[in-house]
């Protein structure tokens, strides 16, 4: 069963990210890498990405004739993409399993958009639909 | 059979034998593409037959052969062509790998304008380029520019489809033509080198080496046009560039920069041969964009420090490179020389123009030379703010993680 387990963070949230202290930051890259390469070992691990920074993000539609019209990114949306994994495991329970670990990764709480503060990061599971 | 071989020797024997197996083939059926997939067939049976049982005593006729069986299978046709084929194919086996003729040369080097043609997009000529000169699987293609195979396969056919429309020909331009397809092969392979140095973060365990077969096929390009300088600048250029590339990443897969780096860790014996190929290049007379670029390596890589590198030279050269050249990194990395020659405010005033042009915003290589300068000028609190907002602004994952270092490092003093 095929799982994408999703990191949210708010939009500032890569702000934040960047004011940690050098240390942590190299705790938490260090993790992160390890992180991915023990599932791609396992084989458990089909695809992972980072997004860039939600501040850098287009929003685009098009007109009628399908010409493109490109917004700013809204100011209002509370959570932004940062990146996923999706992996191939045997049970819901192995997916939320893997994403308990990726929420523990090394850092600071950060502080959401309507100014609670979480010490670790929510990770979204989700079902990947088969064809 | 000429007895065991271990895998790695398999891979770089079925490698070499690629092209020009194809390039043999091609010139004698003429249909590049059904060619070009019976050859793709042919090493990736050779690829899990040979280390079982041995490597055929004459490798390129062994997948000729195989690739020739493949295309009569495939494409079932009159008999007399098959006798055509068949009279071929005998003269190929009884013919061995002795020596290599002109002839055969230069159908190798018809192979590589054949698949760098000045029709394909850089995408493609690098992906068809990779298969057919390189001899690397679709697979293997796709995992170095971590797309599924799938659509790097679909991105060879257009390529190929592309080359049938045109009516590209398998034929050895004249004299005049010669030196502007070899043009379009020389960006072709530095197009694949770059890929490599770009990306080489150690961060894909499963990425194919893209910078040694950028290297290996420009060594066998210089040996089928030993008298192209581009060529040869080319090749130097990578050689002078790839020996850096153990000592610029760190253990975390973070970017080391060049005033950071272990020199003792540079690959001496590639330099050598890179300096020693820039000044033939040089001495070859025109002097282009891979020269002037490969000197301008060539002074990073005998300097002992960034403190005593040749900045006066180097400079000179960026400025003559800017007159060939519309390249935007050539303009910043004159920039940072003038900063190491007069001073880091009269590089930073040298970036104030560009970031009033529309070109230029949120272009974070101009925001990272920025922070490097303001950090030389002593402009603590602007550089780290200046590293952070290229942080945001690059899409290079072991880029952002160094950008983000440098400003915390910063942050603590």
């Amino acid at each position: 069963m095929k799982y994408m387990l999703i990191m949210n963070a708010p939009r500032d949230g890569y702000a934040q990210f960047m004011r940690w202290p050098k240390e942590l930051l190299q705790a938490n890259m260090a993790f992160m890498r390890a992180f991915s390469q023990k599932l791609r070992e396992s084989g458990e691990l089909v695809l992972t990405e980072a997004l860039g920074a939600p501040t850098e993000a287009k929003l685009v539609r098009g007109d009628e004739a399908g010409r493109m019209i490109t917004d700013g990114v809204f100011p209002e949306s509370k959570e932004y993409l940062a990146g996923w994994w999706i992996v191939d495991v045997q049970s819901e329970a192995r997916a939320l399993a893997i994403a308990a670990e990726a929420s523990h990764a090394p850092g600071m709480p950060i502080t959401r958009a309507d100014g609670t503060t979480i010490d670790h990061l929510w990770i979204e599971v989700r079902a990947v639909m088969g064809k | 059979m000429s007895g065991d071989a271990g895998e790695r020797d398999v891979e770089r024997i079925v490698r070499e034998v690629a092209a020009p197996a194809l390039a043999a083939l091609a010139r004698r059926f003429g249909d590049f593409a059904a060619c070009e997939d019976a050859v793709q067939e042919a090493l990736i049976a050779a690829a899990a037959q040979w280390p079982r049982e041995g490597v055929p005593e004459s490798p390129r006729a062994w997948i000729v052969h195989v690739a020739r069986r493949r295309l009569i299978d495939h494409v079932r046709s009159e008999s007399a062509r098959r006798q055509r084929e068949s009279d071929a194919a005998a003269e190929i086996m009884t013919g061995g790998d002795e020596r290599e003729t002109q002839e055969e040369m230069d159908d190798t080097l018809a192979l590589y304008f054949m698949c760098c043609h000045p029709s394909l997009t850089g995408a493609s000529a690098v992906a068809l380029a990779l298969r057919a000169l390189g001899g690397l699987t679709t697979e293997e293609i796709g995992r170095a520019f971590l797309v599924p195979a799938a659509t790097m396969g679909q991105r060879i056919s257009r390529a190929k489809e592309t080359l049938h429309a045109t009516g590209a020909r398998f034929d050895l331009p004249g004299p005049r033509e010669r030196a502007a397809r070899a043009t379009a092969v020389v960006r072709v392979l530095y197009l694949i080198f770059n890929e490599g140095y770009a990306t080489s973060s150690g961060e894909h365990v499963y990425r194919t080496d893209l910078c040694g077969e950028a290297i290996r096929l420009a060594r066998e390009l210089r040996r089928l046009m030993p008298e192209n300088g581009d060529v040869t600048a080319l090749l130097a250029l990578m050689l002078l560039t790839d020996a850096r590339r153990e000592a610029r990443v760190g253990p975390n897969g973070e970017l080391i920069p060049l005033d950071e780096q272990d020199r003792s860790h540079w690959d001496r014996s590639a330099i050598a041969e890179g300096k020693a190929l820039v000044e033939e290049s040089f001495s070859a007379g025109r002097i282009g964009e891979y020269q002037i670029q490969a000197a301008i390596a060539a002074l990073h890589d005998e300097a002992a420090s960034v403190d005593s590198t040749d900045w006066r030279q180097i400079r000179d050269l960026y400025v003559a490179l800017m007159g060939l050249t519309e390249n935007s990194m050539v303009t910043l990395n004159h920039a940072v020389a003038v900063a190491m020659v007069d001073g880091a405010e009269a590089g930073l005033a040298l970036l104030e123009p560009l970031s009033l042009d529309k070109r230029w915003r949120s272009n974070h290589r101009l925001e990272a030379v920025r922070a490097h300068l303001l950090e030389r000028a002593g402009q603590r609190d602007a550089a780290i703010e200046s590293f952070r907002r290229a942080a945001e602004q690059t899409v290079s994952l072991p880029e952002r993680n160094f950008l983000i270092l440098k400003a915390a490092r910063l942050d603590a003093r």
